[in-house]
């Protein structure tokens, strides 16, 4: 370790932030002490040891670095901050893993009841939420922190904002991952789907979450290209609405501040409505946004071919942020909701067929000159089938939207088949790709250990998602034709258990084909390693010969 | 006589009317500016930008 020089000495960032997690730990050690419940005292002394540890790693970084912090520029060339791009795609890999294997899981009790082993901590109410947020938030959540990261960096030419700021994010969000899921296996849950954390891991989200906000709204006003480049329109449409999501879902007044329990300051059919308005616009501006971003960086590098239309581009984006955030009541059809509102949910949705489709046509046609390279280059193929599912279920959302097609829909397995078309086809394979291009650039790899495997886990995990969505659709009408059947006295046809047994074979079916996701992103997770173990590292070409830009 | 605009729903009333056409205004404004012509270059130019290294 190099000798500390002597003008070293801490920022105001690290003594700071070291003061403020010192205080943290010793108040959540007074709260684990307090707590009324054990899980959260569990998570009380967590925290304390999360924050305890923070500060070592503020202080042990303080001492092993250089009295200056890294430049911004070397040799007149951006200096990247990939640190934390490296932590947050690793943690993406993790959770993905970690999500699919606990989705097979889920698959499995549904279609063997036995394995809930009838214990609390493993059965099927608190491993979905579970599953749920480890795909969504955690493994999306990584995926959209890493590449936003990254976009944001190499389309401004200019390095991320901040020092500890950036680690604050990754490992921050991560820790909330952390809390939210122990709290799932232990039965803490506020009831609100995609929002079922508890008040205390939500407020430890909105921090985290503002500096995310912070950090990356700092790197694009300090950029060094001129144009602000569509793919962080997304980027910040995504980070903006879900603070505002997260901030009116969630107000909670908690029964005790040393007890996990808390109440939803809305009652009722307003509940339900900001519940939906939040949860659809997690979709429209988590899953959708967020990883259109991805779509437009990655597709156009991997294809080495321009964006088809950047004119239809910035139109997609302002369609969708005009008509997403009014689509949500579409969950609510036939409900205590008014009828009004059910409606102008339904033609909100239909409408966002237009600039789906557009957006969709954009990404595909981005290969316009290079549609070879879909028989050469398996990481571009994952990259635009995942575009072709964004079309297949932004099709199929608001044809289900539609509330007759509703009333046959709703609460069936259909909507289970329609979010996985969207979550495994379109969110699952754009962030893959978007992952096998990351890992080698940030890395300095030469190119991924092996495509042969990629190609295995495409065909794999494609199966894998066929498998699924057809059982699940068969499964879904079938059960919803069977709710409505009437005999010729009008009595109802089939009892509940009788479509419960009928799904059977469906259920298996969809066991199969999650399985196969699973083992494609096995497959995936091994290369990644293998890239980063043994790859060829990539030469950097000298800097002299970079021309001055 | 039953008043159909007061000072209680003026606002409001008012507000809620008002956003549907000014939303309108402000999407076919950024449509206008998507095609306009002299952008064209500009945007042609932004379609690279993820192809130009650094």
């Amino acid at each position: 370790m190099s000798q500390p020089a002597l003008s070293k000495s801490m920022t105001s960032g690290e003594s700071g932030l070291a003061v403020v997690f010192a205080v943290t730990a010793f108040f959540c050690l007074i709260a684990s002490a307090k707590a009324l419940d054990a899980p959260f005292a569990f998570h009380a002394a967590l925290s304390a040891a999360a924050s305890l540890a923070a500060v070592f790693c503020i202080i042990n970084r303080y001492f092993d670095r250089a009295a200056a912090l890294p430049p911004a520029e070397i040799n007149g060339r951006p200096n990247y901050n990939m640190g934390p791009i490296k932590f947050s795609s690793f943690m993406a890999m993790f959770w993905g893993i970690a999500g699919f294997l606990v989705g097979l899981i889920i698959a499995s009790q549904l279609a063997w009841p036995a394995l809930n082993f009838d214990l609390p901590w493993t059965s099927f109410g608190r491993l979905r939420p579970l599953h749920t947020s480890a795909v969504i938030f955690a493994f999306g959540g990584n995926v959209l922190i890493a590449t936003s990261f990254y976009v944001v960096q190499k389309s401004c030419r200019v390095r991320l904002a901040g020092d500890l700021a950036p680690w604050f994010v990754v490992v921050g969000y991560n820790f909330f991952i952390l809390i939210a899921g122990t709290g799932y296996l232990l039965g803490v849950t506020q009831s609100k789907e995609y929002a079922e954390p508890e008040w205390y891991a939500d407020l430890w989200l909105t921090i985290v979450w503002v500096t995310y906000l912070l950090v990356f709204l700092a790197t694009i006003i300090k950029r060094k290209e001129p144009h602000i480049f569509v793919a962080n329109w997304f980027y910040l449409a995504f980070i903006v609405t879900i603070a505002v999501l997260h901030l009116g879902n969630n107000p909670a007044l908690p029964v005790s501040v040393f007890g996990s329990k808390s109440y939803v300051a809305w009652g009722g059919i307003q509940d339900a409505m900001f519940q939906w308005w939040y949860g659809h616009n997690a979709v429209g501006f988590f899953l959708t946004a967020g990883f259109l971003a991805i779509m437009y960086y990655f597709i156009p590098k991997r294809a080495e071919r321009p964006i088809y239309s950047y004119r239809l581009s910035i139109i997609h984006f302002w369609a969708l942020i005009f008509l997403y955030i009014w689509a949500g009541p579409h969950h609510l059809h036939y409900t205590a909701l008014p009828d009004w509102t059910q409606t102008l949910g339904m033609t909100f949705s239909i409408m966002l067929w237009m600039p789906s489709w557009g957006g969709m046509i954009n990404g595909l046609m981005t290969l316009s000159g290079a549609w070879d390279k879909l028989r050469t280059d398996p990481v571009l193929r994952i990259l635009v089938v995942s575009v072709a599912f964004y079309g297949m279920s932004t099709f199929e959302g608001p044809m289900m939207s539609i509330k007759v097609v509703n009333s046959l829909s709703h609460y069936t397995d259909w909507t289970i088949g329609h979010v996985h078309s969207g979550a495994l086809g379109w969110v699952g394979f754009v962030s893959f790709g978007a992952l096998y291009c990351l890992v080698p650039w940030v890395w300095n790899r030469k190119g991924l250990y092996s495509l042969k495997l990629v190609n295995w886990h495409f065909w794999i995990a494609t199966l894998g998602i066929v498998l699924y969505i057809s059982a699940m659709w068969v499964s879904g009408i079938l059960q919803g034709l069977m709710w409505r059947a009437y005999t010729s006295l009008g009595f109802l046809e089939y009892s509940f258990i009788e479509t419960v047994e009928a799904m059977h074979p469906f259920y298996i079916i969809r066991a199969a084909g999650g399985a196969l996701f699973l083992i494609g992103a096995l497959i995936m997770a091994y290369n990644l390693w293998m890239t980063v173990r043994v790859g060829e590292a990539e030469v950097q070409r000298p800097v002299a010969l970079q021309p001055a830009e | 006589m039953k008043a159909i605009l007061t000072l209680d729903n003026l606002p409001s009333g008012l507000v809620t009317t008002i956003w549907t056409p000014v939303f309108i205004a402000i999407f076919l404004a950024i449509i206008a500016y998507a095609f306009w012509p002299r952008n064209k270059a500009a945007f042609d130019e932004a379609a690279h930008l993820p192809l130009r290294e650094e």
